[in-house]
């Protein structure tokens, strides 16, 4: 079945030469649960192979959906889970490539260094989200004062163990797997918490770059099954450049149609709070500039195509350019960097938890630098630092320091005319 | 290994051409013995040297080479620490930098990938984007109002992180772009490499450049009680040894561990008291504008200033005194000392562990009868970052400077917030007086 499947694809088709020298990573048993096989068993090979991709396809958007539905608390979940799964398929094909299955300290270390960075990161979030809540609990005050610390120590010790762990004749193993997993650490954890840093700024930071995403995944695909002729790149050849520019195209049009929708609604648009009296997760706030509809004049090219003179927008809407601009353009590159690695490393795919799709990193590939880009887009053009997490750090500073800055904020306010000497009598 | 090998050598005939990637899928999995050694390069010690050690015996003259380079370095540093903060900055850049180069040269080595020389390229290019990406976090901190002046240099800082996210982009792209088909693992093991070592070397010199800024003596003791913990563990290990320590430093035993403990924590708190009184050691390192410089002139904190303390009973009989003089300071110097004995071997364990794995002698023959930068620097790797944790937690909060440039780079409405929660905040804490009008 998996031959076959590999000369449908023809993505592995240049390596099955090398095939008999060096067999491939024994591949999972085919999870395509069975009523599925038998709905689809009349169907040719390449037709069923499309059916199962198209309906789980399907299944993963509605999926989105509905925890879209449920709650920035369930979509916090779900990204830390997906994360999980994805630490656990790149650390598994480490383990297969190096055949390191007997050193049992390794499993408990990786994981041990999942959770250690896990914590420090989710510590760090926490603090200046619930800060409020934090400040009231002793237990969680001292660990929010010394979190730093904390952190480190739980590292170390983890950097001991491993250590004390070297054996004699595997220390190259022992080497490769260190470093196997802590790159993983830095790709999937670090991405994963700039996801949920994009979640907390408001919902549609999260929804229009992830479905931007997938629809130039899907887009591309289309175009390029259509009027593909002409491949990308040597290293995935099943990419094709009408694909490519058809997709980047059709995503930007997606972009602004779904901006469009989503920026009318509150519970997209307002950053996620915690309340402390509800004790839960509140979007309910005026909606910044960003988020106004504006007149803008429409550039004289463009007039004589439309015919309209002035247009409402979204100012959200021209990011959402930026946007899936970026999605188009430089999130296919992870696309071929996983493609890269699969290659190097002779496996068809991360693991087989999506029956006709492979493992979450075959679905996430894309979304790596996405998140990244989102986050430093943020940061750099839509909001400075946090305003209260300024305030939770100027009141940790010694009086003088705060004295200093206090005068120096006063005269850089007075400066700018904001402030003037007859308003502080109030 | 003879079986496997006759095999690929059959196949090569079959196939025409063995696939890289095969020959080193097997060099991963084989275990170490299979893994031939790789040669070291040439003894640089310098020729004056040789002829005046010649006449003493081998060992003796090893003993002498390490002692008179011993003695070079440590005046080097002392040489470097009188030319002030600058020069000291610039030599932790120059180290990093020759800390990544023989990191990455064992890298090229161990995969045979000097045939690659995108790699080259790539590992440096990334090497610069990192510095840019922290210099400019730092330098944008300390030297605000320098910064603030130049309108370049304002929309740099503002955009800084978009920019650095766009260059290493374009360094990811390029490595994309440059995969090679027979050369996939390869590559992707080098790029892995090159981003280990960066995480280890350009953080650790970042971090060793905070605790510089925080007060040359943060800088000093920490690197100094690392030294110290060297050389007493060599010597009590020389004089006393008997019980091996670990099976992967076989050189290492139980009495110059403990010795090598005792001294550096009595030497931690002796070069506390020292540098304590000067404030060229104590005071912050500030950037002022007016002289262009780096000074180092402060009203020396609560942690510099000599207190009494009261001695607890068992010492009281012990040194007969009721109370002692000590600066605070010296008793935060028993916690780095007590971290650079018992946790900083470990970093010179795993760099050990690694030199065995990659069946190297030394990281390098920069420093003859020493080895490498790296091999000096192996126990430091976790001590900048302890002591960049223990003063954000111990010592002081955030950096005052870079909250100050963080709240000028808000929109003025959101100033204006601030300003009034933090007058409320001021008023209440009794800081600020209401009444005061200036």
């Amino acid at each position: 079945e998996s031959e076959s499947e590999a000369k449908v694809d023809g993505e592995t088709a240049s390596d099955s030469e090398s095939r008999a020298e060096s067999a491939p990573l024994p591949v999972s048993a085919d999870d395509t649960p069975e009523v599925l096989n038998r709905a689809l068993s009349n169907l040719s090979s390449r037709w069923k192979n499309w059916w199962v991709r198209g309906i789980l396809t399907l299944a993963m958007i509605a999926f989105f959906f509905i925890i879209i539905y449920l709650g920035p608390m369930v979509l916090m979940i779900i990204v830390m889970c997906v994360q999980i799964k994805c630490f656990h398929e790149i650390i598994t094909i480490g383990y297969n490539v190096y055949h390191s299955y007997d050193l049992p300290w390794f499993r408990t270390l990786s994981w041990y260094f999942l959770l250690c960075v896990n914590y420090f990161f989710y510590g760090e979030t926490v603090t200046d989200y619930f800060f409020t809540l934090v400040q009231r609990e002793e237990p969680l005050r001292i660990l929010s004062k010394y979190h730093r610390f904390i952190s480190f120590t739980l590292y170390l010790i983890g950097f001991c163990m491993f250590v004390l762990s070297l054996v004699k004749k595997h220390y190259r193993l022992q080497f490769y797997m260190f470093g196997w997993t802590h790159v993983t650490l830095l790709i999937v954890v670090t991405q994963s918490h700039l996801v949920i840093h994009n979640l907390f700024e408001g919902m549609i930071w999260f929804i229009v770059p992830i479905s931007c995403v997938i629809c130039n995944d899907i887009m591309a695909y289309m175009f390029g099954f259509f009027f593909g002729r002409t491949p990308l790149i040597k290293l995935s050849p099943k990419k094709t450049w009408e694909g490519f520019i058809g997709g980047f195209f059709a995503t930007v049009v997606f972009g602004l149609l779904l901006s469009y929708v989503m920026s009318g609604y509150r519970c997209f648009v307002c950053p996620v709070e915690y309340n402390n009296d509800t004790n839960s997760f509140t979007v309910d706030c005026e909606p910044s500039d960003l988020f106004r509809l504006q007149e803008y004049n429409i550039p004289g090219v463009i007039q004589s195509v439309i015919g309209w003179k002035t247009v409402r927008m979204y100012p959200f809407q021209i990011h959402s350019i930026a946007l899936s601009t970026f999605a188009s353009l430089i999130g296919p590159f992870g696309g071929f960097f996983a493609s890269g690695f699969k290659r190097a490393f002779k496996i068809k795919d991360f693991a087989n938890t999506i029956p006709g799709h492979g493992g979450i990193m075959d679905r996430f590939d894309c979304q790596y630098l996405m998140a990244t880009f989102v986050n430093v887009y943020i940061a750099s053009f839509i909001r400075g630092p946090n305003p209260s997490k300024l305030i939770q750090q100027f009141l940790t500073l010694r009086p003088d320091q705060q004295l200093h800055i206090f005068n120096t904020l006063r005269s850089h306010l007075i400066d700018k005319g904001m402030l003037t000497s007859a308003t502080e009598d109030e | 290994v003879e079986d496997r090998e006759v095999h690929y050598i059959s196949l090569q005939g079959v196939i025409g051409e063995t696939d890289i990637d095969d020959r080193y899928g097997d060099l991963d999995s084989r275990t170490d013995s299979d893994i031939s050694e790789i040669p070291a390069s040439s003894d640089r010690t310098p020729e004056i040297l040789k002829k005046a050690l010649s006449g003493l015996s081998s060992r003796w003259k090893n003993w002498w080479i390490r002692g008179i380079l011993t003695l070079t370095m440590i005046s080097l540093f002392f040489l470097i620490i009188y030319m002030g903060s600058f020069m000291l900055m610039l030599l932790v850049l120059g180290i990093q930098v020759k800390c990544f180069h023989e990191i990455i040269t064992i890298g090229y080595r161990v995969y045979h990938s000097y045939d690659l020389p995108w790699f080259r390229t790539l590992s440096w290019y990334f090497l610069l984007c990192v510095n840019y990406f922290f210099y400019g976090e730092t330098v944008a901190d300390y030297f605000a109002t320098f910064v603030q002046r130049e309108e370049q240099l304002q929309f740099l800082i503002r955009y800084h992180r978009f920019i650095s996210f766009a260059l290493y982009l374009a360094g990811f792209c390029m490595f994309v772009l440059s995969l090679v088909k027979k050369h996939y693992r390869l590559q992707f093991y080098m790029f892995a490499w090159t981003h280990v070592t960066l995480l280890i070397t350009v953080t650790q010199s970042h971090l060793v450049i905070q605790n510089l800024f925080e007060g040359m003596i943060w800088f000093l003791v920490p690197i100094s009680s690392v030294i110290c913990n060297d050389i007493t563990a060599y010597l009590f290990g020389f004089f006393f040894g008997r019980t091996p320590l670990i099976k992967l430093s076989p050189k290492k035993t139980w009495e110059g561990f403990i010795g090598g403990f005792f001294s550096t924590v009595v030497f931690g708190f002796i070069a506390a008291y020292v540098l304590s009184k000067y404030q060229y050691f104590v005071c912050p390192v500030e950037y002022r504008s007016d002289v262009n410089s780096f000074v180092t002139e402060c009203e020396p904190s609560e942690l510099f200033q000599l207190q009494t303390y009261s001695l607890p009973p068992f010492l009281k009989a012990v040194l007969r005194q009721e109370r002692v003089s000590l600066y605070p300071f010296q008793i935060h110097s028993i916690a780095l000392s007590t971290f650079a004995s018992l946790i900083g071997p470990f970093g010179g364990f795993f760099a050990s562990g690694f030199k065995r794995a990659f069946k190297i002698k030394d990281f390098a023959n920069t420093i003859p009868g020493h080895g490498g930068i790296m091999d000096r620097f192996d126990c430091q790797y976790l001590m900048a970052t302890f002591v960049h944790v223990y003063i954000t937690s111990f010592i002081r909060g955030p950096n005052p400077s870079k909250v100050l440039q963080q709240l000028l780079v808000l929109q003025p409405e959101q100033q204006l917030n601030i300003y009034k929660t933090l007058k409320t905040h001021l008023i209440e804490k009794g800081i600020l007086q209401p009444a005061l009008k200036v």
